[in-house]
């Protein structure tokens, strides 16, 4: 993990030093002013200082200051805009796991039925169809035409539900494949047989003896999924105008403002390393096969 | 066990003639990809998405010759104009007679008399020829990336999972380390780096890429070598090459082909993602990713000019995914007889 | 319980397949019935059927009756059914690994069904349960009452599955092929917990195999199914000392027995027929050699030959000519002591050239840091030109690695292998390598992953052609595979086809073609014919010996089903973790075993003779107990002459009671 983290960093780095252009290109400042900005930025030292001084830094959870809002530090930014999109994603998240889940199972129950057709297709239209796209259909329809709820910015607990949505529709549509293809995985396996040789009834069977081997390895995908939960908040946050930190890395691209571009990114990075390493724990306990190796007797 | 009583005469008793051999067998010889592609058609969805992306190639390579608007002539007088079909235009509802949403006849009011199919954007470009046009340069991208990808993965699981041991262990430390980097990430800052353009587009999807090829290939050509025609082949005395090249690879082409088909929506994604924040190509190359940011922009007004770009995009993702999905059926050995 | 005319489909995407058409039967109180057929005779499906787990589609019991305490099963709704499934009637399965849920203890699992049918309250349950887990031999019940499956072996899992199906006294257990899975010695411990269990609580027992031996130990009476109906049925004595019906003479006369040796198996020729398209008339008639005429017309009904004893034949019809079975089948239990073909084969083993020499062969693999698993630990034996050298041992004691060393898939890890006096490991030139690539060659175990499945059955073969280029033009490469595939008893025709369009029995026989393409010396068989029914069983082993007559190869056959490698082996070694613990001559060893767990082994294996199987004795192995709290390592010795047995010192001179020279000792 901490390998990764590394490489990521340096990278960053070494990425941000080769960017053509200064940030500060304002005709107004005279040339000493650029200099004392440059040395309050420390961008007049040797490449290998500020190397150090970067990664230093990174481990006081210092990211530098931003370019464009002025003086304000980066961590300052992250914290602010943080709270936003945790909520969004948080939601997104919980609801599209449990939506996904059910959707799975129903259509794993009603196998070769229309139900599984009709729900597998709105599956592969979820995972298909880009969330940007989606999010422009409710927008339009719900918002402006028939103008239900709001479309943007981030007032209430209303202004969240189109965003939740809109990036929830990709979970709900991989989390039920997902399960659909685990159930019928499960409820083929011969102890499923052996326990209707029991005489246990169907509704036993799948709530006891398929729900918890289905559903564990959904855990291994809560991983990549959480990326691209991440990577949805850029593109929906800045078309619902929502101030989270998505919409932040979004502008400060567009200004290239590099320490909150860098400083976001890292914190990306920390977040995504740090949900594989929960995921990866959480298996282990939810397993009994892993959390148990025990000896063969 | 009761005894019927029938006329049964005394020759029935004889011994019987030899019959056919047997060792025959019944059905014709089919090869394998045979069967895969007689799985496949019945799959109407997965068929259905065949159809489409062949459709939507088809529109690719020659829509934009289909009518005599240019790609990039710009007519400012002809800006804004809502689509518009022969034929079609008689049915209102549908939408395709060259009004807008408040009712007003954008042709009448700007005196054009020529037919523009999916109508004009703000600066008077067809957008009929401008989306196919469009729509090439996101396949082009997307084709290139995933052949790229194809190459580097299947070369580097390849080499890892035939060779084993240390090699393989090496190999897979680094592909570790990689996986945990965030792809987009990575993507947008390269871009930031490289400016956006075809190739650097091109280049950062393939650099996070082929992971997900390499482990794919590495994981069936593991499962392979466990198969006993490879053992077989070994005391045979059969060289490397004739290993790979006539039992590994020929059995992993299944798995390659399924993550292809998968791989290709990815990047048509991400592409138009690129372009959404702001790191998408620049004018005057369009592609369907420009083509949504713009129509985006003019969301409320003229809802024309994203509604088609957004629909031709998802259609697209949704065929690839839906042929993607009935391969992976298709190829999966449940009968054996 | 009384079947009448059970006819059970499948609806698939190619049509309605009758899996069972027509299967009539009665179970009485306390007994054991022995359902035996071969993979498609039905036997499976009809099992299932009795508690109606078949899934329903694309299954479904088209017609007849499953008559069961005064009710007819076939009626009854699912949730009627459920009442009886695991309390009336229960069952276990055939695969220990996957029988079980992974996730839940077991004590949960068994305490499932007693909570449900005997609705005992929790406490009462879990008391229940370590009663039955003791009575399956399950040791230290209450601490392992809430371990999770994986933590046991597959003998002990299948004793909790067992646990399971007996857990609420059921009057009839249905056992589809319960140990079919398992080790021989595991087997047996587990046929033993069966007829304890029986006599204990006088369940019905309905055993379903493919296994004549394991019949012939635990049933009363047997019922032989073939393409989806019962075509012989009677007590055990019956069935084994007066058979009536064809096939049954061709599924005993396939077997081995390993008190008689004879030249030739009976084999059944061609393979089951198609469920799609039934054949009209005897389903059997095709692969019959004594049918009749009528045979190809009517199907024949069942004929009584004794009060307990039917036939479905037109054999035993009066008007049907009498027919004289062959040798083997009229003298079982005969042990034939080949007094004269022993002496042949000592005199030759003096005067043979020893191809093969195997010398303090070691194999380890590493399984992660620092351990290393000991596949074969110090292991001497040599081959001689022409013989047929059967090496036998139970899952796990290193006789596959063994093979694949020989034919140098793995590198070993240390010892040195001979053949014809040069080391086939260390630096070689490729003109070198190539030639020991022809001399020595493999057939393999699993028919389904042994060919490649996107070759032509030509290609499979030529192969080794190809590779060491022995043809001039592709018409002298047909020309030879045309030959082999006629050598192996395929048609001409077989050659542009794909592997998946073969049988199992036919695969196998492609690949000993393609093992022959290179004219080979030296033939390792590793497990050839598991994988197979007995009737092809007895296919492949007869084209072996045939084989090996015409051209003279050595072959190192590796077995675990003891039989089978008796009938085949000139001498035979008995592995055991690794090393080789016994080597004799077949017949000597099976006569005169030493070792303690050759002995235990060849109690265990169940011989399709009812009358010594019931008298038969268990002799347990164990290891501790056997070393005598020696220190040190035993080393085979030469007891008598040809015959080898690992042990120490003392041993060997309590053995011979003679001086203490040894005459040789192997791996020093």
């Amino acid at each position: 993990m901490l390998v990764t983290f590394w490489v990521i960093a340096t990278f960053t780095f070494f990425l941000m030093q080769t960017l053509p252009g200064s940030p500060f290109n304002d005709e107004r400042l005279s040339e000493s002013q650029k200099e004392r900005l440059y040395e309050r930025y420390g961008m007049d030292e040797p490449v290998p200082l500020q190397y150090i001084t970067y990664m230093k830094n990174i481990f006081k959870g210092d990211f530098g200051v931003s370019f464009q809002y002025d003086g304000r530090s980066v961590s300052n930014i992250i914290g602010e805009r943080i709270g936003a999109s945790a909520v969004l994603g948080t939601q997104s998240l919980i609801v599209g796991t449990i939506l996904g889940i059910i959707l799975g199972i129903i259509a794993a129950l009603r196998h070769n039925t229309s139900i599984d057709y009709g729900a597998m297709v709105i599956s592969v239209i979820g995972i298909s169809v880009p969330n940007f796209v989606f999010a422009g259909l409710l927008q339009y329809w719900v918002g402006v035409r028939l103008q239900w709820l709001p479309v943007a910015f981030w007032e209430g607990f209303e202004y969240s539900i189109l965003p939740t949505i809109s990036l929830s529709v990709f979970v709900i549509a991989t989390i039920a494949r997902f399960m659909r293809t685990e159930m019928l995985d499960v409820l083929g396996q011969d102890y499923i047989v052996t326990a209707r040789a029991k005489g246990l009834n169907g509704f036993s069977i799948i709530i006891k003896h398929s729900l918890r081997n289905a559903a564990i390895p959904i855990v291994t995908i809560l991983g990549p999924m959480t990326v691209s939960l991440l990577t949805g908040t850029l593109v929906i946050e800045k078309i619902f105008s929502v101030p989270g930190l998505g919409e932040q890395f979004v502008k400060s691209i567009m200004t290239n403002d590099f320490p909150v571009i860098m400083g976001v990114t890292l914190f990306y990075s920390i977040l995504f390393i740090g949900i594989v390493l929960i995921v990866d724990i959480l298996y282990g306990i939810i397993d009994p096969r892993i959390r148990l190796s025990g000896g063969v007797k | 066990m009761i005894i019927k009583n029938k006329e049964l005469t005394d020759e029935m008793f004889l011994p019987a003639k030899s019959r056919n051999s047997t060792e025959q067998i019944s059905r014709p010889a089919n090869t394998y990809w045979q069967d895969v592609w007689r799985r496949f058609r019945k799959n109407k969805a997965a068929f259905t998405g065949l159809i489409l992306i062949t459709l939507i190639l088809l529109l690719a390579i020659f829509g934009p010759y289909a009518n005599h608007y240019g790609y990039d002539e710009q007519n400012l007088s002809r800006a804004n104009l809502p689509p518009k079909i022969p034929i079609l235009e008689r049915f209102p509802w549908i939408g395709f007679n060259g009004v807008d949403i408040n009712g007003v006849d954008k042709y009448e009011e700007s005196k054009v008399t020529g037919y523009y199919w999916f109508g004009t954007d703000n600066l008077g470009r067809d957008l009929w020829t401008r989306i196919w046009k469009g729509t090439r340069i996101s396949l082009y991208i997307a084709f290139l990336a995933a052949t790229i990808d194809l190459i580097i993965g299947v070369a580097y699981g390849g080499i890892s999972a035939y060779y084993g041991g240390r090699i393989d262990n090496m190999m897979q430390r680094i592909i570790e380390v990689l996986v945990g980097i965030p792809h987009l990430i990575v993507v947008i800052l390269l871009i930031l780096v490289l400016q956006p353009g075809i190739i650097s587009i091109t280049l950062a999807m393939v650099i996070t890429g082929w992971v997900g090829m390499a482990r794919i290939v590495r994981g069936q050509v593991l499962k392979l070598k466990e198969h006993e025609y490879i053992l077989a082949s070994k005391t045979l005395g059969a060289k490397n090459t004739r290993m790979i090249w006539k039992h590994l690879i020929p059995n992993s082409m299944g798995p390659i082909i399924i993550t292809t088909m998968f791989t290709i929506p990815t990047a048509i994604f991400t592409e138009a993602f690129l372009s959404f924040i702001g790191l998408g190509l620049q004018p005057p190359i369009a592609s369907l990713g420009t083509l949504i940011n713009d129509g985006y922009k003019l969301l409320r007004i003229y809802p024309h000019m994203l509604a088609f770009s957004a629909i031709i995009i998802s259609l697209i993702m949704i065929s690839f995914n839906l042929v993607g999905d009935g391969l992976r059926d298709a190829l999966d050995p449940k009968m054996r007889k | 319980m009384d079947v009448k005319n059970l006819q059970v489909s499948f609806d698939t995407y190619a049509g309605e397949v009758k899996a069972v058409r027509g299967v009539s039967f009665h179970l009485n109180k306390g007994e054991t019935l022995a359902i035996v057929g071969e993979s498609g005779s039905g036997k499976s499906v009809t099992s299932k059927s009795l508690m109606k787990l078949i899934p329903n589609p694309p299954g479904r019991i088209t017609s007849g009756e499953i008559l069961f305490d005064g009710k007819n099963l076939v009626t009854l709704t699912e949730k009627q059914m459920q009442n009886i499934r695991g309390s009336d009637i229960s069952m276990i399965f055939q695969d220990p690994m996957t029988s079980l849920n992974p996730t839940m203890t077991i004590g949960k699992q068994i305490m499932e069904s007693i909570i449900k049918h005997q609705k005992l309250p929790k406490k009462k349950a879990k008391d229940k349960t370590i009663e039955i887990l003791e009575m399956v031999g399950i040791p230290d019940a209450v601490k392992r009452i809430s371990n999770y499956p994986h933590q046991f072996s597959g003998g002990m899992r299948q004793r909790v599955v067992i646990a399971m199906a007996i857990s609420c006294n059921p009057k009839i257990l249905i056992a589809d092929e319960p140990t079919t899975a398992l080790d021989v010695t595991i087997q047996s411990q587990i046929l033993e917990l069966l007829k304890n269990l029986q006599k204990k609580m006088e369940t019905s027992i309905i055993f379903i195999t493919h296994d004549l031996g394991v019949v012939a130990n635990i049933a009363d009476r047997v019922a032989v199914m073939y393409a989806g109906k019962i075509v012989e049925i009677g007590t055990v004595n019956e069935i084994f000392y007066n058979p009536q019906h064809p096939y049954t003479w061709g599924l005993l006369g396939a077997m081995p027995n390993v008190n008689y040796r004879g030249e030739e198996l009976i084999t059944i020729p061609g393979t089951p027929p198609d469920l799609l398209n039934p054949p009209t008339g005897d389903a059997f008639a095709a692969r019959n050699q004594y049918a009749l005429e009528i045979d190809f017309r009517l199907e024949p009904p069942m004929f009584k030959v004794s009060d307990t004893h039917y036939a479905a034949t037109w054999l035993l019809h009066e008007k049907a000519p009498k027919v004289i079975l062959p040798e083997s089948l009229n003298k079982p239990g005969l042990s034939l002591s080949n007094e004269k073909s022993k002496e042949s084969l000592m005199k030759k083993t003096d005067k043979r050239q020893k191809l093969l020499e195997i010398k303090n062969l070691k194999q380890y693999f590493r399984t992660g840091n620092k351990q290393f698993l000991k596949a074969v630990d110090g292991l001497s034996f040599d081959i001689y030109k022409g013989e047929t050298f059967g090496l036998v041992g139970e899952s796990g004691c290193g006789k596959s690695t063994t093979g694949r060393t020989i034919s140098r898939i793995y590198n070993a890890t240390d010892g040195e292998i001979l053949y014809n006096n040069e080391s086939i490991f260390g630096k070689k030139s490729d003109s070198e390598s190539q030639k020991l690539n022809q001399k020595i060659q493999m057939i393999f175990q699993d028919p389904y992953s042994s060919l490649n499945p996107r070759l032509t059955v030509a290609d499979i073969i030529a192969e080794g052609m190809d590779i060491h280029e022995l043809y001039m033009n592709k018409k002298e490469r047909m020309e030879r595979v045309y030959e082999l595939l006629e050598t192996v008893g395929l048609n001409r025709e077989h050659a542009n086809r794909y592997p998946h369009e073969f049988s199992g029995g036919q695969r196998q026989r492609i690949g000993i073609a393609r093992a022959l393409a290179v004219n080979p010396e030296f033939i390792i068989a590793d497990e050839p014919i598991s994988a197979l029914d007995v009737s092809i069983q007895a296919q492949v082993v007869n084209l072996l010996k045939r084989l090996q007559k015409e051209k003279g190869l050595t072959y190192l056959f590796i077995a675990h089903d003891l039989s089978m490698v008796k009938y085949i082996s000139d001498r035979i070694g008995v592995m055991y973790k690794g090393r080789i613990v016994e080597l004799a001559e077949s017949d000597e060893l099976y006569q005169n075993p030493l070792h303690p767990y050759t002995k235990s082994l060849l109690s265990a294996i169940p011989i399709p003779d009812p009358k010594t199987e019931h008298t038969r004795k268990r002799i347990k192995f164990d290891e501790k107990l056997s070393r005598n709290g020696e220190e040190e390592e035993p080393v085979l010795r030469e007891v008598k002459k040809g015959h080898w047995v690992a042990c120490s010192e003392q041993e060997y001179l309590k053995i011979n009671n003679k001086d203490s020279e040894v005459i040789s000792i192997y791996g020093v």
